[in-house]
């Protein structure tokens, strides 16, 4: 256990641990839009900057980090509000919000923030390329059926080569990871689509309620992950 | 060559190859480096080796290919050994009268001698040639003697003495102090002492260390390491291997970017040659230690020039940079602890060790004896490049002035035109104007002036150089680049390319000035890594010591350079004879006329694109161009 | 293609770290890397397309899109384009009807453009089939299309 202060107060942590994480968990309060629990810390949406103060060689340093993929020290002292955050952030949260402009989330930091009118030309874009959706896919769901294509402006979260995704398996965890909901999934009784990666797969039909409960895609993957069977899974959780 | 297996040994194939060249043999040097391949070079060595073969004289005479000795703008460049006859502009036609006349009579071709510009005097030897004289080429100097492909040539000139000096004298630590002490900084910009890295390197935990050497020369404009791998890549080779000795490394990579084929494959063959004679690879020269080298080639891409891309690339991920919290000398590739350094670094590593470090430490500017960053010591290659007269590669001491630089060494600007700025530290850098001439270059002074020395491009600057083109082509060259990770690089600097577009296209409010400022400072300021973090700095220059050009563009549509389309008008003027050379060349139809009858000529506006043809071709001045016109 | 793809991930020592170095002999070998190739290379090294779609996006040295045959790039370097290199790719934009970073539709020429090759002192530089011209001009570099059309 080491210990360090968050704008004066003194917190106790494992070294090594995320700063935002622990922030976060001390009331702090840090906003965030690429961070996530379940997958490596990005670093990409520049949105939960911090001031740390360190020292080294006898010198005291201060830097504008993200906190989020920054490891909490010995003695460090962290600043989470200041002229300078406040001034990258709103610009950030503008930028942002000039590339999605219909991003909920977004409309809500902007005015948490005092961010008002977009003094940029507004794209259509809605994602923005967080690297959540990917991240989860490959790195918890196993899938890996999206990723990164391009470079700066031009990059984009896509299936290999955007072309409609043949590894997807329509379970879900980009929707809900999606912190700008862009990635939207439609049901009807027996198929469901995730509409962005145009991704349709059949729903596994329960044989004792009648109703759809996973694709059956997904089924598989979890079969063979785990040594199953496809007949394990014939019956959906609530009728088991 | 078999593998040589001691010292004694190296010794002696040093000695007996030395003895097997005949001191009174004729060498033709020609420069096959790749901004003379432009010139044809490979044709002209063909050539020459034909004529002398023709005229039986291959016993007496040696065609030597060999790298840049940094004189471009007069390639291809040739020098006969031993008088050191410079001849300049040579073509592949002038084989037969170099054979003819000059080798086998002695005779001076007039036309391919170097004729000086300021006091016209006909200069023929290479050392009196004083765009060479007045610079102090210890790492270029010996370009000339190499043939890049020939590992015999290097250990003729003492090639590997250094490293043996190394091995037979020094023990890992000793040879970090005597590093250290010299004072050599990274010369890919960062300006990191060499010594320091060294030793945070060799003391991090862990039992597997590498050596990179950074050769994705990215910024536009430098080929300084192009030079340096393409000409004398055993030298880099010997540099690493030393590091690898002093950091306790066992595998080392060589990433050369994409666009420099030819460096790649002389490095590569050096490799191969070293390995081959148990220079590199298992057990060096029977000493026990062992170090091996790969190269990597890059895809193209700018970003993979920042270390933690150019680690993920290696490991066969794209070169999107990581947060260095921890720093890569720690947890570099692979997560071990890595020494990374740039081509002109390495370079100078056998030349420490050969020449000592006072030798080293008496040039430059500071004093490196207390504070390893007290001082820029050594010599630091830049290209110099853009409307200067003397384009090329150009060694100094550091703390020479730009003046120095520009003028006496580079002629001075190209065409009599006026001095506008000069651009130091490529896409990281700043530009300066005539004001700061007289400042000293190294790592310190540069940046006060909110420029930096970065890792040698200084591309001069002339009146006809609009500055908001200029910082918009940065941000252009930045933008495509940046591999799109954070928000701040990402979004900001294609919104501060569009108020740059914006403004040279004559559609800019006023309120656009602040917002770019406000960008720049965001940009800088959030960005995950260096490109991001120093991208700014070519806007915020500009912004600083050329406001008024800014200005000029936005509230008068003017553009005082007369180079952005939106705001010129050309036209035919008083002076025209109607010799119809611009209607001829024209691509658009738009210029109508009479021949012989020069008040007849126009320029119609609907028609014309501002493609500049007509008032180049035109030989009489009769078009002008005029600012403060709206499109 | 199956073999030469295998061929060439052996030659690169069937190693996940060199799947750069395995794609750039592919696009070296056939002008631009053909989606079966990809999905040999996915199988052999056993990473995934999501990953080999990236790095083939990311990377300029790649085309997903077949090439022409003569393939001819503007230097946009610093220097080039001080001495005026975008009046160049202007130029050979007309003269080949094609935006930079298309091909014709005969599949002779592709118009690609490069961030500095090093080559400075001789800018502007235009690269055509592997051969740097320097110094070059509008005027000339028309004048190098109608050689490059003529020896076809």
């Amino acid at each position: 256990m080491i210990e360090f202060t968050i704008d004066g107060k003194t917190v106790q942590a494992e070294r090594g641990e995320s700063l935002l994480k622990i922030a976060n968990a001390q009331g702090f309060r840090i906003p965030h839009l690429c961070y996530h629990e379940v997958v490596q810390a990005y670093g990409a949406c520049r949105l939960c900057l911090v001031e740390v103060t360190q020292t080294s060689h006898g010198r005291k340093r201060t830097k504008l980090t993200t906190s989020c993929n920054f490891p909490a020290l010995e003695g460090i002292e962290v600043v989470t509000q200041s002229e300078r955050i406040g001034r990258n952030r709103r610009m950030i949260i503008e930028l942002l919000l000039a590339r999605a402009p219909k991003a909920k989330r977004l409309q809500e930091l902007a005015a948490e923030y005092g961010v008002g009118k977009v003094r940029f030309a507004e794209s259509d874009a809605e994602c923005i390329l967080c690297g959540l959706c990917v991240q989860i896919c490959r790195d918890v769901v196993g899938v890996d059926a999206l990723g990164f294509t391009g470079r700066g402006v031009n990059k984009d979260a896509r299936p290999p080569f955007g072309e409609p995704s043949k590894e997807c398996i329509a379970c879900g965890a980009c929707v809900e990871a999606c912190p700008v909901d862009c990635i939207k999934m439609e049901e009807t009784h027996t198929m469901r689509t995730i509409v962005r990666w145009k991704r349709t797969l059949p729903m596994r039909v329960c044989e004792e309620c009648g109703y759809s409960f996973a694709p059956t895609f997904q089924l598989m993957h979890f079969a063979k992950k785990t040594g199953m069977s496809l007949d394990d899974f014939r019956v959906c959780r609530d009728c088991r | 060559m078999q593998p040589i297996r001691s010292m004694k040994e190296l010794e002696k194939t040093r000695e007996s190859l030395r003895q097997g060249r005949d001191p009174d043999r004729k060498i033709v040097s020609v420069c096959t480096g790749t901004g003379c391949k432009a010139y044809k070079c490979d044709d002209l060595v063909e050539n020459l080796r034909a004529e002398i073969t023709k005229a039986g004289l291959d016993a007496e005479i040696e065609t030597k290919a060999t790298g840049c000795p940094g004189f471009c703008e007069r390639g291809t460049l040739v020098t006969i050994y031993p008088e050191k006859i410079f001849y300049q502009r040579v073509r592949p036609e002038h084989a037969a009268d170099i054979v003819g006349r000059t080798l086998l009579k002695g005779e001076l071709i007039d036309e391919l001698l170097y004729v000086d510009d300021e006091t016209g005097k006909t200069i023929v030897h290479e050392d009196e040639i004083p765009f060479y004289k007045k610079q102090q080429q210890v790492l270029l100097g010996p370009n000339r003697s190499l043939d890049p492909t020939s590992l015999d040539d290097y250990l003729v000139l003492g090639g590997y003495g250094a490293l043996r000096k190394v091995l037979e004298e020094l023990k890992p630590d000793e040879v970090i102090d005597q590093i250290t002490r010299s004072g050599l900084r990274g010369r890919g910009g960062g300006g990191f002492p060499t010594g320091v890295k060294w030793r945070t390197c060799r003391e991090a935990p862990g039992d597997i260390r590498y050596v990179i050497c950074n050769a994705d020369e990215g910024d536009p404009g430098a080929f300084m390491d192009r030079c340096l791998l393409e000409a004398n890549p055993h030298s880099i080779l010997e540099g690493m291997i030393i590091g690898a000795y002093a950091i306790g490394a066992s595998q080392g990579f060589v990433y050369v970017r994409n666009e420099y084929p030819i460096a790649a494959a002389n490095v590569r063959l050096a490799v191969d040659k070293a390995r081959a004679s148990g220079l590199l690879g298992k057990d060096i020269l029977g000493q026990g230690f062992s170090f091996d080298v790969e190269i990597i080639r890059g895809g193209g891409a700018f970003v993979c020039g920042e270390s933690t891309a150019l680690m993920a690339s290696i490991e066969g991920y794209v070169g999107e940079p990581r947060a260095k919290h921890i720093h890569t000398v720690e947890q570099g590739l692979y997560d071990k602890p890595t020494n990374l350094n740039n081509v002109e670094t390495w370079a100078n590593v056998p030349l420490i060790i050969n020449k000592g470090v006072d030798w080293f430490t008496s040039i430059g500017t500071g004093d490196v004896s207390e504070n390893p960053w007290g001082g820029s010591k050594g010599t630091k290659i830049f290209s110099l490049v853009g409307k200067v007269k003397n384009t090329g590669l150009v060694e100094v001491p550091m703390g020479i002035t730009l003046r120095k630089i520009i003028y006496d060494i580079g002629g001075g600007v190209l065409g009599g035109k006026k001095f506008k700025g000069v651009q130091t530290g490529g896409p990281s850098g700043g530009c300066l104007p005539e004001e700061f001439l007289d400042r000293p270059v190294d790592f310190d002074e540069l940046t006060k002036a909110g420029s930096m020395m970065g890792s040698g491009g200084m591309i001069v600057l002339d009146e006809d150089t609009c500055m908001v083109d200029f910082a918009r082509y940065f941000l252009n060259f930045l933008r495509e680049e940046s591999c799109g990770k954070c928000t701040s690089c990402r979004e900001g600097l294609e919104r501060m390319y569009q108020i740059t577009d914006d403004i040279c296209e004559g559609r800019a409010g006023p309120q656009l000035l602040p917002l770019l400022d406000e960008l720049a400072e965001v940009v800088k300021d959030a960005s995950l890594c260096a490109l991001g973090q120093t991208a700014a700095y070519p806007v915020l220059s500009t912004l600083r010591y050329y406001r008024d050009e800014y200005e000029a563009h936005i509230f008068r549509h003017e553009c005082p350079a007369k180079s952005c389309k939106a705001m010129i008008r050309f036209s035919v003027n008083e002076n025209c004879n109607g010799c119809n050379l611009c209607l001829r060349n024209c691509p658009y139809e738009a210029i109508t006329g009479e021949k012989k009858k020069g008040d007849t000529y126009e320029i119609h506006q609907d028609k014309c694109t501002q493609c500049r043809i007509c008032f180049e071709s035109c030989k009489f001045d009769g078009v002008s161009i005029d600012t403060g016109v709206m499109r | 293609m199956e073999d030469r793809v295998d061929q060439i991930i052996e030659q690169n020592g069937a190693k996940e770290s060199a799947l750069l170095a395995v794609l750039m002999d592919i696009q070296g070998e056939y002008n631009y890397l053909p989606r079966p190739a990809l999905e040999r290379v996915s199988k052999q090294l056993n990473v995934s397309m999501s990953r080999i779609s990236y790095m083939a996006t990311f990377f300029t040295a790649f085309s997903l899109t077949e090439r022409g045959k003569h393939i001819t790039t503007v230097c946009l370097g610093t220097a080039c384009h001080v001495r005026g290199a975008p009046r160049l790719v202007e130029e050979l934009e007309r003269v080949l009807d094609i935006k930079a970073g298309e091909t014709t539709a005969d599949m002779q020429f592709s118009l690609e453009t490069v961030n500095c090759v090093g080559a400075c002192a001789l800018g502007p530089l235009v690269i055509a089939d592997g051969e740097y011209q320097g110094n070059m001009t509008s005027p000339k570099v028309s004048r190098l299309i109608q050689k490059m059309r003529k020896e076809d």
